[in-house]
């Protein structure tokens, strides 16, 4: 099984120690990864700004670039959503229609691909500790990743999921919106920090980098350096506990 | 002024925080508990689209049946392309009738159109009778919610009002003040001349208006009176009793979490030789003022809209700034798709932008208004009228030319992690961002990247 992995520009300069846990994890369920050296973005940024122009080349950017690969599995609700949920949307009545469709239809959120596809039931990581987890907007609703990430977290040795209040309520991301209006967007975040921090885990753990920043920036802020943030691949493939 | 701003002054309004942390969450948990009392919810909202869909697709006809049918009744109905065209109408109305005191229920219409201010303009006294709108009468505001017009006020604001209005002994708990309401409009059911409602449905095979509320006041306001005027937006009709069965379903649940109103009022004609009560007489206007121009765009959607305000009540950001923030009468997702559709892209050009499409807004709706898609689609025609700053516009267009540009978008990139990571210094946060980026660090940190791309550590391993 041929899979590529989608990094996502925020993984590649932000995180890249996410998408060598993506990697690893799909290694090790025996898929031959492929990274095609030239990807950079989906598009998302341009299409919710209101410029679908600018996505339309990404578009086919991407799709040409996983053209060989029987899955797209991307370690982002929101990127493997832009493909999965918006790119058939954007060539609607086009003659590539079609082959966006089934592009969309091969694209997998990363936990979602783990479960569904890849019927995981071994996990290499171990993480000692309580850990919450907040379900991101798009992962959530264009993708329904919900108990996927749960199912997987609660194969981890020693690791305890305790659900937080909320969970499922926007952390206030939502792309350039978190630097329009930066304050709402702010005040969004504290909410669910402190639905965090009541939640009394010592780590937050999700699957998108947008809400990863988000909180750990709010956090950060309030002063909290405790609660770690960390990305549902580091936590499943092991580099959970190691990294500060 | 812009949301921007509007919701900056709102997150530093302590009242209005302690007042909207109290009510949240109140309406999403009466929501969840009455859907769950449905064996087949999912599939009531689909019917419901489609009633809601086959309405717009021939608006034309249903609404002529209604109007056929309301005049058989002894009805007559008025048709106002505008906002001031409807002002005139009921205006007109109150002066042939010698009207010197009309009382309203509560309508979202009336307060699109600015129906009050006409009024009384024209020597017309209005009292409002729903609790919340005649508290907000007292105070000389809008409505913040569509369904709970007063949620952005607490008690002890109400306290104070009454106290300085009615001039009695100072009530503070809400039963005290929903009596002493109650006793102050009393007397005004007794001796007015109009009574002004909406109509959240008009149903086209009886020419009937129904309306739902928890007060009864709406019941008293369309009956007691001599006159009863209801106006209404166009989108509202409804083929048949049945379909109107069908959004009752889900109109209170997804609204207050009831599995039904206290009051579900029909009103067919007025009085007739025999019958005891209602009005001698009964208009209903039917109000466009820019819901024409949907039909037929990308908008239509919107027009299912049944107005129950599970969209706002499920809205992060509504939550956080409450529904002033969004400058007219209609707030939360549903406003930012009809404020600027009604009165213009121009005239609030940020609205579409005043949220974070997390959609939880289009997965609640009853009748599934795609409210995040919507929101995309307004943004395009934002860019397309160039109504944003020019920097912004650059800035995306920038980005989707590097991204097409692999081998310098790499180089940029790798770039930037490793700047960013210096500045970030020992805690790994940068604290300040530059303008452009300066929002997010209003109120947080910027966590460090590692500091080299994912790009340049697989290059490595695949060497090694």
């Amino acid at each position: 099984m041929r899979v590529g992995l989608f990094v996502t520009c925020l993984v590649d300069m932000m995180r890249p120690r996410i998408g060598f846990a993506a990697l690893e994890l799909l290694e090790r369920a025996g898929c031959e990864v492929v990274v095609p050296e030239s990807q950079t973005c989906c598009g998302q940024p341009g299409y919710n700004s209101g410029d679908r122009e600018s996505a339309l080349p990404l578009a086919r950017k991407v799709l040409a670039e996983f053209s060989g690969c029987d899955f797209v599995v991307a370690p982002s609700g929101s990127c493997a959503g832009m493909i999965r949920a918006h790119y058939p949307e954007l060539f609607s009545g086009q003659p590539e229609h079609d082959e966006f469709c089934r592009l969309a239809a091969r694209t997998f959120e990363l936990t979602d691909f783990l479960v569904n596809k890849l019927h995981l039931t071994s996990i290499p990581g171990r993480f000692d500790g309580v850990v919450t987890y907040h379900d991101s907007c798009s992962g959530l609703r264009e993708l329904q990743v919900k108990q996927q990430p749960r199912e997987l977290l609660a194969r981890v040795p020693g690791l305890t999921l305790r659900e937080m209040e909320g969970a499922e309520s926007c952390c206030g991301f939502g792309g350039t919106f978190s630097v329009k209006f930066g304050e709402v967007s702010a005040r969004l975040a504290d909410d669910k920090c402190q639905k965090i921090q009541a939640s009394g885990a010592d780590a937050v753990v999700l699957g998108d980098l947008g809400c990863m920043l988000n909180i750990e920036g709010r956090l950060r802020r309030i002063g909290d350096r405790r609660t770690r943030v960390l990305h549902v691949a580091e936590v499943l493939a092991g580099d959970g506990n190691d990294q500060a | 002024m812009h949301f921007k701003a509007r919701a900056g002054e709102k997150l530093a309004d302590q009242q209005l925080q302690g007042a909207l942390v109290k009510t949240r969450g109140k309406f999403v948990v009466g929501r969840a508990a009455a859907i769950q009392d449905l064996d087949n919810f999912e599939e009531i909202r689909e019917a419901a689209q489609r009633i809601r869909d086959r309405v717009l697709e021939d608006l034309d006809i249903y609404l002529e049946e209604f109007e056929r049918n309301a005049t058989a009744r002894g009805a007559v109905v008025h048709w106002a392309e505008s906002a001031e065209e409807a002002n005139r109408i009921v205006c007109d109305i109150a002066r042939a009738h010698g009207v010197r005191k009309a009382l309203k229920a509560k309508s979202m219409v009336s307060e699109e159109v600015g129906l009050n201010e006409a009024l009384e303009a024209s020597g017309v006294h209005v009292v409002e009778t729903d609790l919340g709108e005649y508290i907000l009468q007292l105070a000389g505001e809008p409505p913040s919610h569509i369904v709970a017009p007063v949620v952005h006020k607490t008690k002890e604001q109400v306290s104070d009002l009454f106290e300085q209005h009615h001039q009695r002994p100072r009530k503070t708990t809400v039963p005290d003040l929903c009596r002493e309401a109650r006793e102050i409009l009393r007397p005004h059911f007794l001796d007015a001349d109009m009574g002004i409602s909406g109509a959240n449905f008009i149903i086209a095979e009886t020419g009937s208006t129904l309306i739902v509320t928890n007060e009864g006041n709406g019941r008293l306001t369309t009956t007691m009176p001599r006159l009863h005027v209801a106006i209404t937006g166009i989108e509202k009709v409804v083929p048949t009793l049945e379909d109107v069965t069908t959004l009752l379903r889900l109109l209170p649940r997804s609204a207050t979490g009831q599995a039904i109103t206290n009051y579900v009022s029909v009103t067919t004609g007025p009085r007739v030789e025999g019958e005891p009560d209602g009005p001698e007489h009964f208009h209903i206007v039917l109000v466009d003022n820019g819901r024409t121009r949907l039909l037929g765009s990308e908008m239509q959607a919107m027009l299912r809209c049944i107005r129950c305000g599970a969209c706002m009540n499920h809205c992060p950001v509504y939550q956080a700034v409450g529904g002033h923030a969004y400058g007219w009468v209609y707030p939360g997702p549903m406003g930012s798709i009809l404020t600027p559709t009604y009165v213009g892209l121009e005239n609030a050009p940020d609205l579409p932008f005043a949220s974070t499409l997390c959609n939880q807004c289009g997965v609640v709706c009853p009748v599934k208004i795609p409210l995040a898609d919507l929101q995309r689609k307004l943004r395009e025609q934002v860019m397309e009228r160039k109504l944003r700053p020019w920097a912004e516009r650059f800035g995306i267009r920038a980005w989707a030319w590097l991204a097409m540009r692999p081998r310098l978008y790499a180089l940029g990139a790798a770039i930037a992690a490793r700047a960013l990571r210096a500045l970030g210094g020992r805690d790994k946060l940068l604290h300040k961002l530059p303008p452009g980026a300066s929002g997010w660090t209003q109120g947080r940190d910027l966590p460090a990247p590692q500091g080299r791309t994912f790009r340049e550590l697989y290059r490595e391993r695949a060497k090694a």
